[in-house]
């Protein structure tokens, strides 16, 4: 019921984004997100396409795992795709195709529809890369590492990181008490599948009020095997793995570098994403 | 009800890198009125075997037939199925869930049997607690949360015989007990077994406890029963089962010992049986003054 959703979907192999270090490809995905909305024509959407099928090529990961990321929000991209081709309006005239009360479908708004859709897909397959490449206790140990600065406003930042990696730690623990409680209750006769919302919200009582047991004494347990391992939050303390910015990060951020600026090249001297309407438009 | 299986499999995952195929074409038959042991490694398919039982996991290949119900049939009625399969699983008492003692052990019944009557249920619920040797008017308004250990799993086990099913499968019934809570456990399903439930399944990796209380039983390794007889017969092969990474019992373990010396001791592996033949065997060569 439960084991078809993958959280953490890390892709164990070795690659060169593998190596990378977490708080370069943290970097990184925050320069390709502004990259993505920066990029205003279709030449330099192209350009940060070329630049994620570089990245999936040197991750190694299988195109298609990549590619499945995409489809659990399918829906999404497709709904605002459809919103976005009948309710688009601009201050400026648009190219009509066709109208019928307040829908209508206009050159512009294809164009745009299709940036939009493109800009989700890249954004998500983005993304993707960095969880699939990158172990969810990397993950945290870079975003810690990157809010350091935020300790000089008393952010407690290794705490917020410690909280975010026990969280990741026990989803999967969670999961599998979630499945077997369930499975103890159906044996008891209890219906989850039919019925309506009521009934079933009143179905979930039997499965919600062990499980939050079991996390209560899960948390207990593991406070107190915390402090019997004398944990007293962050002060004094050193790290097992040892965060490193190494040559393939200085080499994936000149890429970077140069990713925003072809985009922005290509935005200022090959012009805004409608003037490709003139090829179809007199 | 008789349990027939034939060529039973499974595969968790299907069709993804995750794939996993715990059962391999099991066949293996358990009659009505037996206690039967289940043994195996942590990853064997025993578990996933008995969540075949009561249909908790949907037949995919293979066949299997509980009484007169057949589990490939896709009309088979499922509920009614479970409430003569009775399902105990590890640590059962991590699943109470209701705010009283009767309230949860009712939970089965009126998942069973929607038209009962409050004070029929009432009185069901009574027996149950009282089968399992806990007072119901001592526990019946008491939070499960409030109890001792064993005694939640006491309720825990008054919540699944409550419907009276006809089998009823335990998984590690006696895990995390101390030995004289174990040693109840066990005497509490075999009065069970005597009268409330005609056949008896636990899943176990305790070795004596396998051999102490089972009529038959089956051995599991890597998806695949590799033996099924009686414990006296399993044991006798104990070369066998640690070269599969399985433990013997402490039975076993002394019988090795002793024909290593060159005894040999013909037992049934009980303890009370081997105490007893070697005793014998003690005094049959002089060992003295032995009452």
């Amino acid at each position: 019921m439960l084991n078809d959703v993958t959280f953490g979907q890390y892709y164990p192999t070795k690659s060169f984004v593998h190596n990378m270090d977490p708080r370069a490809k943290i970097v990184f995905i925050i320069a390709y997100i502004v990259a993505i909305f920066l990029a205003d024509n279709f030449f330099a959407l192209a350009a940060v396409t070329l630049f994620l099928i570089v990245a999936v090529l040197f991750s190694r990961v299988p195109f298609g795992r990549v590619l499945r990321s995409v489809k659990m929000i399918l829906f999404l991209i497709i709904f605002t795709a459809i919103l976005n081709l009948f309710f688009y309006s601009s201050s400026e005239e648009l190219h009509m195709i066709w109208e019928w009360k307040f829908i209508s479908v206009s050159w512009e708004a294809i164009i745009n529809m299709i940036f939009l859709a493109f800009r989700l897909f890249l954004l998500v397959m983005g993304t993707s890369i960095l969880t699939l490449t990158t172990t969810p206790v990397a993950l945290t140990d870079g975003i810690e590492s990157l809010l350091t600065p935020l300790k000089w406003i008393r952010l407690p930042v290794h705490e917020l990181a410690l909280i975010m990696s026990i969280a990741l730690r026990f989803i999967p623990t969670l999961m599998d008490e979630t499945n077997r409680i369930v499975a103890a209750q159906k044996a008891r006769g209890a219906n989850f599948e039919t019925g309506g919302l009521i009934k079933r919200a009143k179905a979930v009582v039997p499965i919600l009020i062990p499980l939050l047991v079991s996390a209560f004494r899960r948390a207990e347990d593991l406070g107190d095997a915390m402090d019997a391992r004398c944990y007293s939050g962050a002060k004094g303390r050193t790290k097992y793995k040892k965060l490193t910015f190494t040559w393939r990060d200085l080499i994936g951020l000149l890429l970077f570098a140069a990713l925003i600026a072809g985009v922005v090249l290509l935005n200022t001297y090959l012009g805004g994403k409608f003037e490709i309407i003139g090829y179809f438009v007199k | 009800m008789r349990i027939v299986a034939k060529d039973l499999t499974y595969t968790y995952n299907p069709k993804s890198p995750f794939a996993s195929q715990a059962l391999k074409g099991v066949d293996i038959v358990i009659e009505e009125g037996e206690f039967f042991g289940i043994i195996g490694h942590t990853g064997s398919g025993k578990s996933t075997f008995v969540q075949h039982l009561n249909a908790l996991i949907k037949l995919t290949g293979g066949s299997l037939t509980v009484g007169d119900y057949d589990l490939s049939d896709k009309k088979c009625k499922f509920l009614e199925l479970r409430s003569k399969v009775g399902m105990v699983f590890q640590y059962p008492e991590y699943q109470l869930f209701a705010e009283t003692v009767e309230k949860d052990v009712m939970f089965g019944l009126k998942n069973f049997h929607k038209g009962m009557a409050e004070e029929e249920m009432k009185a069901a619920v009574k027996e149950a607690i009282g089968r399992v040797d806990l007072d119901y008017e001592d526990v019946k308004d008491k939070s499960p949360f409030e109890l001792s250990g064993g005694q939640r799993r006491r309720v825990a086990i008054a919540g699944v015989i409550v419907t009276r099913p006809e089998i009823l499968i335990l998984d590690e019934p006696a895990a995390g007990l101390d030995p004289l809570g174990k040693k109840e456990i066990m005497q509490l399903l075999h009065a069970i077994h005597g009268s409330w439930c005609k056949t008896v399944v636990i899943v176990s990796h305790d070795m004596d406890e396998i051999a102490e209380n089972c009529t038959r039983a089956a051995v599991f390794s890597e998806g695949k029963v590799v033996m099924e007889d009686t414990p006296a017969e399993i044991f006798k092969r104990s070369d066998e089962l640690i070269s599969l990474g399985l433990d013997i019992p402490v039975t076993a373990k002394c019988a090795r010992v002793m024909k290593e010396r060159g005894i040999e001791i013909d037992t049934d592996f009980t303890c009370d049986d081997f105490i007893a033949k070697t005793l014998a065997l003690w005094k049959g060569q002089g060992g003295g003054n032995a009452q």
